[in-house]
């Protein structure tokens, strides 16, 4: 998968078809090296036009019940810290009034 | 305490309005991240995990009911109703947007505070013993001599382009209480034969990948020479200091590559030229003027008697309140430790309340320690027990400083972007672990430090027992140290062997304490029987769920 950080507010971005989205579970996931490649490269569009900072590819294992990172730094990134459960994604939190669309 | 000449108040408002022009060129794209990186760490802002995190300083560990009001306020407003105090002293935001941080810098600017060298390769935020100005043992405060650093170094040309970083401690006491010797450069107060007070300088310490134990490059220098002698080693580092390697850029590198010797001489080198010039002495009008903002409130003639309490009150007293210089006085400490806790984190509400106390009981003072708590320097001791009281019910009041409950852990993989493993997790694993306060007090003094990766924001070198996160194919593990100290008996944890999986540390350091109670000789802490006895009975407890399992396997 492709993930940045906003830059407005540092938030937790994820790619999905040519946008970035805020959700893990929304994002897309690339079975072909060459596609994720070739969308690390589009995303650089909105590290010029300023909307996202250092975008980067990182492994997930997909299953039944969705997508999980293979590392526990983007599972923490994907939910929140797990010391505190009332905060980021997994308390329903985006920094950004934008928090309910789905695009951003 | 300090209070802003015309000078700092000009250079911290032309700051701002800086780094606000900074921002809005960022977000339109007039600079790029690139470009925009390093002047938002001159203002302590990093990006981590979730968000931004804007990291204040909180210089020599000293605020302000008003300053902590203030903190109380930007974690309300910009942030999530927390912040984080760090193992530098200052304090942390966690959540901050980018958009909103030059109007947090304004508001810090109105109670005099700023985010200013708390990032970036320039002389950090200068700390301090937490009970400078207090404690029984001081020869003199150090919080001094910790602000004329800091006007001397905070837009000093020569130091705008070091090769690293750069952390000085300040302390005023033969007991260690500020990990001097794990800085870059130390500066401690010292008494001579003929009774003058002058100051010990110390480089070349600290933690990270390569840790070393600082050692002394100025045995005595003169009151007036400080800066001159400072600024020799300054000199010697920035000409010396390597450049091509990150890693090795720290001016421990250098003094460890030197040698004290060599060190020594060409510092010896470099001040004999400045002094040669008859420049940059303090003059000693200037060093009154600072000394006069540090002077102590005007103490009351009291009865030295400890007011009698409820079991309760007897526990928190026995750690938590330390011998004040001012018969009748005392010095005490809040933990930000409850059992279970994240060590160093405090609500809205309760920086709030805590400014509350230091108006009533506090004589509008707090320190922030390096051990992550927060410290009321100067109490009556007849007002111990309503403090107390008030502490309780702001779950603030653990007795458990120095204990095996009061664990240092940097913010770790939970928030840091450069962290391999949890810190925190495990801090409340082990403390969960620990709960009981008679066993507590039957360990007694046992320092537990944790740090989510190799630059040991959680100074785990330092720790009595030191843990490490370390990341093995994206999964975490924890390497146990045992034997490092941050005292004045200063040493380096030893590595004890392969990590542990992040469900068998917490047995494992029980495992490790508990031979400590089996082993130790009277009166002995388990730095002494470490010490003693060596890793090998420590190492054969840790590791026996792992040789259980392989031979039954």
């Amino acid at each position: 998968m492709l993930t940045a950080n906003r830059l407005v507010d540092g938030d937790v971005l994820y790619w999905q078809g040519g946008a970035w989205v805020l959700a893990l579970a929304d994002g897309e996931v690339f079975a072909d090296p060459k596609a994720a490649d070739a969308a690390l490269a589009a995303a650089q569009s909105s590290v010029t036009g300023n909307v996202v900072v250092s975008p980067y590819l990182f492994d997930v294992k997909t299953d039944a019940r969705g997508i999980h990172p293979v590392k526990e730094r983007e599972i923490i990134r994907a939910a929140g810290p797990t010391v505190r459960l009332d905060l980021g994604k997994q308390a329903g939190q985006a920094p950004s009034a934008e928090r309910d669309k789905q695009h951003v | 305490m300090y209070r802003y000449d015309e000078f700092d108040a000009r250079f911290v408002a032309e700051r701002v309005a800086q780094f606000r022009g900074q921002v809005a060129r960022r977000l339109t794209g007039e600079l790029n991240e690139e470009e925009f990186k390093p002047l938002r760490l001159m203002n302590g802002l990093y990006l981590q995990l979730h968000a931004y995190m804007l990291r204040i300083a909180v210089p020599y560990g000293t605020l302000s009911a008003k300053q902590m009001r203030m903190l109380a306020h930007i974690a309300r407003k910009y942030d999530r109703g927390y912040g984080h105090f760090t193992t530098r002293q200052n304090i942390q935001f966690n959540w901050p947007k980018l958009v909103d941080v030059p109007d947090i810098l304004a508001d810090l600017a109105t109670v005099e505070m700023h985010a200013i060298q708390t990032s970036g390769n320039c002389i950090r935020n200068v700390t301090a013993d937490h009970f400078a100005g207090a404690a029984a043992d001081e020869i003199e405060d150090p919080r001094p001599i910790a602000e004329i650093i800091r006007q001397w170094s905070s837009l000093h040309p020569e130091f705008l382009f070091l090769p690293r970083k750069f952390k000085i401690a300040v302390s005023g006491s033969a007991h260690d209480r500020a990990a001097l010797k794990f800085h870059d450069m130390a500066v401690e107060i010292v008494r001579n034969a003929a009774g003058e007070t002058g100051y010990r300088v110390l480089v070349g310490g600290g933690m990270g990948r390569t840790p070393y134990v600082g050692y002394v490059v100025g045995d005595f220098v003169a009151k007036p020479d400080i800066l001159a002698f400072l600024e020799s080693v300054m000199r010697v580092y920035n000409q010396s200091g390597r450049r091509d390697n990150k890693y090795k850029a720290r001016v421990k590198i250098l003094a460890n590559a030197l040698g004290p010797e060599e060190m020594r001489r060409q510092v010896e080198r470099e001040f004999a030229e400045i002094r040669r010039a008859g420049t940059l002495q303090v003059p000693e009008e200037e060093l009154a003027r600072i000394d006069a903002y540090f002077a102590p409130p005007k103490f009351e003639a009291l009865a030295d008697d400890m007011p009698q309490g409820n079991r309760d009150f007897v526990d928190w007293v026995k750690t938590n309140v330390h011998a004040h210089r001012a018969p009748g006085y005392a010095i005490a400490t809040i933990s930000l430790k409850p059992i279970g806790g994240v060590p160093g984190d405090a609500s809205d509400a309760q920086l709030d309340a805590i400014a509350e106390l230091m108006d009533r009981f506090g004589q509008d003072e707090i320190r922030v320690s390096h051990e992550q708590n927060l410290v009321l320097p100067h109490v009556k001791k007849r007002d111990l027990p309503a403090i107390f009281a008030r502490l309780k019910e702001l779950d603030l009041a653990t007795p458990n400083a120095g204990l095996i409950t009061d664990i240092i852990a940097c913010p770790g993989l939970d928030y840091c972007d450069l962290a391999n493993a949890r810190s925190i997790v495990i801090a409340q694993d082990i403390s969960k672990r620990f709960a009981d306060l008679g066993r507590q007090h039957d360990i007694g003094e046992l320092k537990i430090k944790i740090s989510g990766c190799i630059n040991a924001c959680g100074h785990h070198h330092a720790g009595h027992i030191g843990i490490l996160g370390v990341d093995k194919k994206g999964v975490e593990f924890y390497q146990l140290q045992l034997g490092g100290s941050g005292a004045e008996d200063a040493s380096i944890g030893d590595i004890m062997g392969p990590g542990f999986p992040i469900d068998e540390i917490g047995p494992a350091v029980e495992r490790v304490v508990d031979a400590y109670v089996k082993l130790r000789q009277t009166g002995e802490r388990f730095l002494d029987t470490y010490r003693r006895v060596g890793m090998e009975p420590f190492k054969n407890v840790a590791y026996q769920e792992q040789m259980y399992a392989a031979h039954t396997g």
